[in-house]
């Protein structure tokens, strides 16, 4: 037990919040695709696509991401499915994160005032040319700082994924804690990784919304 | 095989469901109240208070809110009895709960007083009153009827993140479905039901909080 | 012996000299109308008789009390010295009548229930009784300058400060505004205001100031300086108006 010293911890550590790294960035990019299609239905002219959507995002946004990760693990299973906590995860993470984007991004569409949809409507385009041409292009310069804020609440939401028993950085966490009994170094030391994951992330939005409110 | 849900398996259980729902409902309550006194304090110091206390303020919301939720909790609950502080289950997840959203709202309120107009403050300052008296009687309110609805998303963002406290074993709804899963091996159904508890909370915590606004601040 | 004693008093913003040693005297019962261009300067000289403004050399007396550079404290100063804004800064939490009460019962420590007479009684006075419970957004804008006046008189000051107090509002609402002030210019108050309302400046002004790059260009009874203009600038100025 001895030999788990300060820089056996940290490596240890560092090796597993790879798998933080790698979970947070692809449920990002497969949360990102899914709110897009989220997205289209929540804005669109149709009232069932809406209320669908709108439901959907009630769901992921009103229960906790645990519970969302318990029901995919254990959910899929029925359907006589084994899934690993990796799988589960991921599609945990990518609904949970397809809901906060595409709401967030619904702001950002209605920021785009309404003359937009009727001058590119008076020009013929359909719901998809005005969205793909005329409106997403100017939603997207304001969405930049709000979604790279989020990411953040990804990455801190990976951690729960070691709870269904994937070894990221927060599962290494305890089981180092487990092997050493040096609690308040271990839960340090992870604190401190995910902080130098989040905060570049946390202060980029910030400079992105700041430079923004200036250009305004 | 084609599995067959029973929802039915869990009304024996009931009982347990409404203590966590409970618990789960009285630590968002203590800890709302808490963590926003918390924050308040931290916004004035951030905004009306001396430099370094600014300075420490900035420090603790920025490791609050860039670490997740579950670190800060194993760190009360695990980290701290090494320094001779012990807590229990209960008082390490009301403690982290508050330190968390003592954070968030922090940053929350701190807007709301950068946003109170320069004029304000001036015209406080004209009536002869002290920064203590402009932030007590002009800004707070101000800034509070201002960010309300931030607040109060936080809190229910807040409410919803607190179902992990059940992994230090502290008797929260979430961990009333992980003990009706570990008894009569439904564990979907637990969890769906428990989602579903859960949702109807955030839904009431969002009317009720929308009443108190009304309640509290003038239409302006 | 002046009320509001001003000498030499210079200010700079960084690079930028505002204030170029500027001089002035008032008297107790004094209505002081300050004109120039914007930029002349003339807002940042009545902020700094408040000290909201700080200034770099110079010295402002108000009723014997030193103004800045810490001799004395700024708070008991501004109980003597009361200020309307161009853009009224109501507070829209509180009501038109516990605007008003607010510095009494906060600051001079008065009752609630006197606070309240007294707010009611200086509501009546700019003419908004029966507004006492109106929040400032239900209120023109003129209404709510006129809150903003009584909450500087409820303070009961020895001198107002009027920075452009009708320059954010609609012409039609401008003269409702004037009138109150007209009115305690009537009963003696010492009034120092900005403002680029000439005619007014000229019927109820006792002393008029025209400021110019940083300076007191030219001072005097206003019909007079308005009738003949001793310098070239203060001639295209007055002349610039109509």
């Amino acid at each position: 037990m001895a030999d788990f010293t300060f820089s056996v911890i940290l490596n240890n550590l560092l090796w597993a919040a790879r798998w933080t790294v790698l979970l947070s960035l692809i449920a990002f990019v497969s949360g990102g695709i899914v709110g897009l299609i989220v997205l289209f239905g929540r804005v669109s002219d149709h009232w069932a696509l809406r209320l669908l959507t709108a439901g959907y995002i009630e769901f992921f946004q009103g229960t906790p991401l645990l519970m969302q990760l318990f029901l995919f693990f254990f959910g899929v299973a029925l359907f006589g499915i084994e899934v690993s906590p990796w799988v589960a995860a991921w599609l945990a993470l990518t609904f949970w994160t397809s809901a906060f984007l595409s709401e967030i991004w619904r702001g950002c569409v209605e920021a785009v005032p309404r003359g937009q949809w009727e001058a590119s409507s008076t020009l013929a385009m359909s719901y998809f040319e005005q969205m793909r041409y005329v409106i997403l292009p100017q939603a997207a310069r304001i969405a930049v700082a709000p979604t790279v804020g989020f990411s953040v609440q990804v990455i801190k939401g990976t951690a729960l994924a070691s709870i269904i028993g994937f070894v990221e950085l927060t599962k290494a966490g305890t089981m180092l804690n487990n092997a050493t009994f040096r609690p308040f170094l271990v839960y340090s030391l992870v604190a401190l990784i995910y902080f130098c994951l989040c905060f570049p992330l946390s202060w980029y939005a910030k400079r992105l919304e700041g430079r923004l409110n200036v250009a305004r | 095989m084609i599995y067959q849900l029973s929802f039915g398996d869990l009304l024996p259980y009931w009982d347990v469901l409404a203590r966590g729902l409970a618990f789960t409902i009285i630590l968002t309550a203590v800890s709302t109240v808490a963590g926003i006194g918390l924050g308040t304090a931290g916004a004035g110091a951030r905004t009306f208070g001396p430099k370094w206390a600014g300075y420490a303020v900035g420090v603790y919301v920025e490791l609050i809110r860039n670490t997740p939720f579950i670190v800060q909790l194993f760190f009360v609950f695990f980290g701290l009895p090494a320094l001779g502080v012990k807590l229990t289950e209960a008082q390490a997840a009301f403690l982290a709960m508050v330190i968390n959203l003592g954070a968030y709202s922090t940053e929350i309120i701190r807007a709301g007083i950068e946003a109170v107009p320069k004029g304000h403050i001036e015209a406080g300052l004209s009536l002869a009153m002290s920064r203590w008296e402009i932030f007590r009687y002009v800004v707070l309110k101000q800034a509070f009827m201002k960010v309300y609805p931030a607040l109060s998303s936080q809190i229910i963002i807040v409410m919803l993140g607190s179902a992990v406290v059940s992994q230090i074993s502290a008797e929260d709804l979430t961990y009333a479905a992980n003990f009706i899963q570990s008894r009569n091996f439904r564990a979907f159904e637990a969890y769906f039901a428990v989602a579903l508890l859960y949702l109807l909370l955030a839904i009431a915590m969002r009317a009720v909080l929308r009443g108190i606004g009304r309640l509290v601040f003038p239409k302006v | 012996m002046s009320l509001v004693s001003i000498t030499d008093v210079r200010k700079s913003f960084g690079p930028v000299e505002v204030l170029k040693g500027v001089s002035m005297q008032v008297k107790r019962g004094d209505v002081v109308a300050i004109i120039g261009r914007s930029g002349s300067g003339k807002s940042t000289l009545l902020r700094c008789i408040n000290g909201l403004e700080s200034f770099q050399s110079g010295s402002i007396s108000v009723d014997g009390l030193e103004v800045g550079n810490g001799k004395t404290d700024l708070r008991t100063l501004r109980r003597y010295v009361g200020m309307v804004f161009q853009q009224f800064n109501l507070f829209p939490h509180l009501t038109a009548g516990e605007n008003i009460m607010l510095a009494p019962t906060v600051v001079a420590k008065t009752l609630k229930g006197e606070a309240r007479h007294v707010a009611e009684q200086l509501l009546a006075k700019v003419g908004l009784e029966g507004k006492f419970d109106a929040y400032p957004s239900q209120l023109s804008g003129g209404q709510q300058q006129r809150v903003a006046i009584a909450r500087a008189l409820a303070m009961r000051p020895t001198v107002l400060l009027c920075d452009e107090i009708t320059s954010a509002l609609d012409p039609e609402l401008v003269n409702e505004v004037l009138r109150v002030v007209e009115q305690l210019a009537s009963e003696g108050m010492t009034l120092m205001l900005v403002t680029h309302e000439m005619r007014f400046a000229r019927d109820v002004g006792t002393k008029l100031v025209f400021m110019h790059a940083g300076r007191v260009h030219e001072e005097g009874p206003p019909r007079e300086l308005f009738a003949n203009p001793q310098t070239p600038e203060l001639a295209q100025f007055v002349s610039g108006l109509n």
